[in-house]
């Protein structure tokens, strides 16, 4: 009889929860953007320009945002300790420079020498979040400030002598910054580029190696050992009466985790075109950490459309806010505003209530 | 259960150690990097005195949210923000001096309150993860921060004085003088004992905020503070409000850390609009670490040691790293890389113990419950 009603509230109530899912702040950001992309033609006459910078910056960040899935889904949090697989990534591509290989050969010698590292770092790291169940995020983000700040010495100290990399008066210590030109500067991205016109720019490498990754940690979600580790991060209690390791699950996730960061600061790179080194890899965690927030991920939950929907907005907002804000108010208020956008995402996903995440 | 003092004396002094190592490993590696700086007894105590009348009544408002069990008050900058804006409309008004100070300290009082209720209000929605929530407002805060001081002041909010505003006409300098304010309170009854200035009002003042929480602790308002921190459940349980007396303790902390802005840019003697604010709480955090405080318990005690070995380590890290490997950037990377090192061995130790707290617990549940069982 009032199944007719029922229905219909149904329905209302189905709406409003995809809303509540969706979420104010990130229903505004949204907006914001197609604002921004919308005036776009009406400010800026190279529109074809800011795509392919769209696209570029898409290529650069995406695989540092995929990096936060595995912790995420294994319940270990943001991943504020993205500064550790930064750090793999940078002595796999230092010592790669190092060991004298040059071209595309130094991109594949990177990406084997930053693996063990990867692995290492990650191990250590996925231990001591074991032992902290709980307060993982915090001391995540600590733990990434005292590695940047250890390697600041390091990379003063340890005996590298290659000269493009070392300053060039004392022959010891690593510069702040190394141009990669000569060695792996845009070695993905001029993979079967495509061109259209005169700036419209495809760098289809690097985004194959995105979805190369991508489409590897979606197979792996849907394996036995993925499913298990989305088990242990949504119910732990239900995971260990299923008879799964826990710790054995989150270990694997922040090593996979951890890997993933270093793959991405090598992609980073070779858009990018510099190696960053001393404090610079805290830079890169804030964002990386609003950009998947921004996708419709939670403390809890995040898939990969998440991280594609998020490096897209995220990206895009930091392309366009400058341009459309400059010709239409004279002022660059871009930074203030990406500042605002990105921690204002994050609080908003810690203050949130999440069944099972404390 | 044994007596504390029917513990052999060997066992008590590792439990001394045990339960200060932070200090002790911080006052080791003073002892050794004070001869190898080559810095002079006098210049060192000199540093130290100023140092401290600069940072402890901002350390020792950290007191306060670690009182209510909220952890590490990450978003005490926002109260330096608040201070912040005060002092850069005294600079405006051209108020100086003595009067200066306590403007801007009046001033800064609503926009703490302000803040300091969002902060509490969003940390009340974040119970469990204070202190990472406490992190992120101190950005996002940040943010407005600068929304209002490098855009809205001069369009919107009237600045007066075309010396503290940027170039191109709107927005406040990176660095502002407060060249005529510079030390006024330090100056005021400074005592010189053999050529160390010891500013009495500033201590004065630091000496009332402790008598101040030393009393404060005793109060009603004190002691519900304390049950909150002790265990929300209980204490709501109990008829105490739990978020409203987590958010007054906020607040409380903003308020005097906005104070203690006051007092630390009147001793620098001019205004880093932009980069004053983020230093500080870092800083002040890792100080009162130092002195052996804990997530959870911190005293007036700490607040002191903590200042001096910190500060002590801080002077003279840089030429002791320079001595050792030859390079002064290695010692200023040392430091830093200490003082996050410092907090993130801090952090860990409270998560392990609160987990080693709770497994017991539950071992001992087990336990009465196997011996109920045994009974019947």
């Amino acid at each position: 009889m009032g199944n007719k009603t029922n229905g219909a509230t149904l329905e209302k109530s189905r709406v409003r929860t995809l809303l509540e899912q969706y979420g104010l702040p990130r229903l505004i950001i949204t907006g914001f953007l197609l604002l921004l992309f919308l005036m776009l033609p009406f400010v800026e006459g190279n529109v074809p320009l800011q795509l392919t910078n769209i696209i570029n910056r898409f290529s650069w960040n995406a695989v540092l945002v995929l990096a936060m899935v595995p912790m995420i889904h294994s319940g270990c949090g943001l991943n504020f300790g993205l500064p550790l697989g930064i750090i793999a990534g940078l002595l796999g591509s230092t010592l790669s420079i190092q060991l004298g290989f040059k071209g595309g050969l130094s991109f594949v010698m990177a990406v084997v020498l930053a693996t063990p590292f990867a692995v290492l770092l990650g191990g250590g790291y996925g231990a001591l979040l074991n032992r902290i169940k709980g307060g993982e995020m915090m001391i995540a983000t600590y733990v990434g400030f005292s590695a940047i700040s250890f390697m600041c010495m390091m990379w003063l100290l340890l005996p590298y002598t290659s000269p493009t990399m070392v300053w060039g008066l004392s022959g010891t210590g690593l510069r702040p910054t190394i141009s990669l030109t000569g060695f792996y500067d845009q070695a993905l991205a001029n993979i079967l580029p495509i061109q259209i016109g005169k700036y419209f720019k495809v760098p289809t490498g690097a985004l194959l190696a995105f979805v190369l990754l991508a489409f590897g940690m979606w197979a792996f979600l849907h394996t036995k050992t993925g499913t298990a580790m989305t088990a242990v991060g949504s119910n732990p209690t239900f995971a260990r009466a299923a008879g799964i390791n826990i710790d054995r699950m989150r270990m694997l996730s922040v090593i996979l985790s951890t890997w993933l960061g270093a793959m991405g600061i090598l992609i980073y790179q070779q858009g990018f075109g510099f190696i960053q080194l001393y404090n610079a890899p805290n830079n890169m965690t804030m964002p990386t950490v609003a950009a998947i927030l921004i996708g419709g991920a939670s403390v809890n939950k995040a898939s990969i459309p998440n991280v594609i929907i998020g490096t897209i907005l995220f990206q895009g907002m930091v392309t366009l806010t400058p341009t459309v804000m400059n010709s239409l108010i004279h002022m660059d208020m871009s930074e203030t505003i990406r500042v605002i956008v990105s921690q204002g995402m994050i609080l908003y996903a810690l203050t949130r209530k999440t069944e099972g995440g404390k | 259960m044994k007596k504390n003092n029917s513990v052999p004396a060997g066992r008590r002094l590792v439990n001394l150690v045990r339960s200060n190592t932070v200090p002790i490993m911080f006052i080791v590696i003073c002892a050794v990097f004070i001869p190898m700086s080559g810095f002079s007894p006098s210049y060192l105590l000199n540093e130290i005195v100023t140092r401290m009348g600069r940072n402890l009544f901002l350390v020792l408002c950290l007191l306060f949210p670690i009182m209510a069990g909220m952890g590490l008050n990450f978003a005490m900058t926002l109260g330096a923000m608040a201070a912040e804006l005060a002092i850069i409309f005294t600079a405006d008004w051209q108020i100086w001096g003595i009067p200066g100070v306590v403007l801007a300290m009046i001033l800064s009082i609503p926009i703490s309150i302000l803040l300091g209720v969002m902060c509490g209000t969003l940390l009340n929605m974040a119970k469990g993860r204070e202190m990472i929530t406490s992190y992120i407002i101190n950005f996002f805060t940040t943010g407005l921060y600068q929304l209002v001081v490098l855009y809205m002041m001069g369009p919107i909010i009237p600045i007066i004085h075309d010396s503290i505003k940027l170039p191109r006409g709107y927005g406040i300098r990176v660095t502002v003088s407060l060249l005529n304010m510079r030390q006024c309170l330090d100056d005021l009854w400074a005592i010189r004992i053999g050529g160390v200035k010891i500013p009495v009002l500033t201590f004065c003042l630091i000496g009332l905020l402790c008598l101040f929480i030393v009393w404060f602790r005793r109060t009603k308002l004190g002691q519900d503070m304390r049950a909150v921190g002790q265990d929300m459940d209980v204490a709501r349980d109990a008829g105490i409000k739990v978020d409203r007396t987590r958010v007054l303790s906020i607040v409380m902390s903003t308020v005097f850390a906005g104070f203690g802005m006051v007092i630390y840019l009147q001793n620098i003697g001019n205004l880093p609009a932009y980069t004053g604010h983020s230093q500080i709480g870092m800083f002040c955090i890792a100080a009162l670490l130092v002195g052996g405080a804990s997530v959870e318990k911190a005293t007036i005690g700490n607040a002191f040691l903590g200042v001096i070995l910190f500060h002590l380590m801080f002077i003279v890290a840089p030429s002791a790293g320079a001595v050792i490997t030859g390079d002064s950037m290695v010692g200023e990377y040392f430091r830093v890389f200490l003082s996050y090192g410092i907090i993130t061995v801090a952090l860990i130790m409270y998560e392990a113990k609160k987990r080693m707290v709770k497994s017991r617990a539950g071992q001992e549940l087990a336990q009465a419950q196997k011996e109920e069982e045994d009974a019947q």
